[in-house]
């Protein structure tokens, strides 16, 4: 458990975590996010990637909207997608916080064992 | 650096972090058996951890402290699950009061301890990390927000900065 977590739990939004966490929880929706990093996509061009309709692509893309992990934009008469890079780096640094925690703990252990065995003499 | 690999399954919202030791498996079983050595890696180099009580046998618990460097003391628990001595164990790991009374407000994740014997004599140990529940995960990324908030607030002062 982080440390982390005592310092900000009071101040959980849970709307918008709940938005987070089910938006990242597809990969269809993971790989919309990959796909759009440099926002050159319409919703119609993302949808030739995928075994669904454009109509389900658009309500993944509006999952992923509402949860602030992309943006749509105006080019011409096109709506393009575009992901929202902190979004998505907020979402995943949980998960860097507990690999971060481990490293330390690891480094820690290492320390511990390179230790003489004080219980064989 | 015996750290050998580190998996993030957001499918499964799990991470998984394997770790190779130069040691036997029961010499690695005491560093989560033996009090006194847990004690001097669970809390990480700025929040060292005290336990309180350890009782690693299956519906036991084991009590612990971390205090940070401001004096503040965060208090959590094990609640152990299963025991597999000296191969694993199961435990949940949340937030508790000074007295070890979990407080289920707060998030609590399940972890998954491997020892298994590699060639050669060492260990292979992995830590499997589950959140126990899809609002535990939630929470977590919410704070994952308000952080990347911060980060980005900071980058803005020292945008501000550099353009005096």
């Amino acid at each position: 458990m982080t440390i982390y977590n005592h310092m900000v739990v009071d101040q959980i939004d849970g709307a918008t975590a709940d938005q987070l966490m089910h938006a990242l929880a597809d990969a269809t929706r993971r790989d919309i996010i990959r796909r759009s990093i440099a926002g050159r996509h319409s919703v119609s061009a993302l949808a030739r990637h995928y075994p669904i309709s454009t109509t389900a692509v658009q309500k993944h893309v509006a999952v992923l909207e509402q949860a602030g992990l992309v943006s749509r934009h105006k080019v011409g008469r096109e709506q393009r997608v575009r992901t929202e890079i902190a979004g998505v780096r907020a979402a995943s640094s949980v998960l860097d916080d507990l690999e971060a925690l481990w490293r330390a703990r690891i480094d820690q252990i290492d320390d511990l064992l390179a230790e003489p065995d004080r219980a064989q003499p | 650096m015996p750290l050998t690999d580190v998996h993030k399954d957001l499918d499964a919202l799990t991470m998984t972090i394997t770790a190779e030791l130069d040691v036997p498996v029961e010499r690695a079983w005491q560093l989560f058996a033996d009090p006194r050595q847990l004690e001097r890696w669970w809390g990480p180099p700025t929040y060292p951890a005290t336990v309180h009580a350890h009782d690693l046998v299956p519906g036991g618990r084991v009590h612990y402290s971390m205090t940070g460097p401001e004096g503040d003391t965060h208090h959590g628990y094990w609640d152990v699950l299963t025991v597999d001595a000296p191969y694993g164990f199961q435990i949940e790991d949340g937030f508790a009061d000074e007295s070890a009374v979990p407080d289920d407000d707060l998030p609590s994740s399940r972890m998954t301890v491997r020892l298994d014997p590699r060639d050669g004599g060492g260990t292979r140990m992995s830590i499997i990390s589950t959140f126990a529940t899809a609002e535990s995960m939630a929470e977590m990324l919410q704070m994952g927000v308000e952080e990347g908030f911060k980060a980005a607030l900071g980058q803005i002062d020292e945008v501000l900065a550099a353009s005096r």
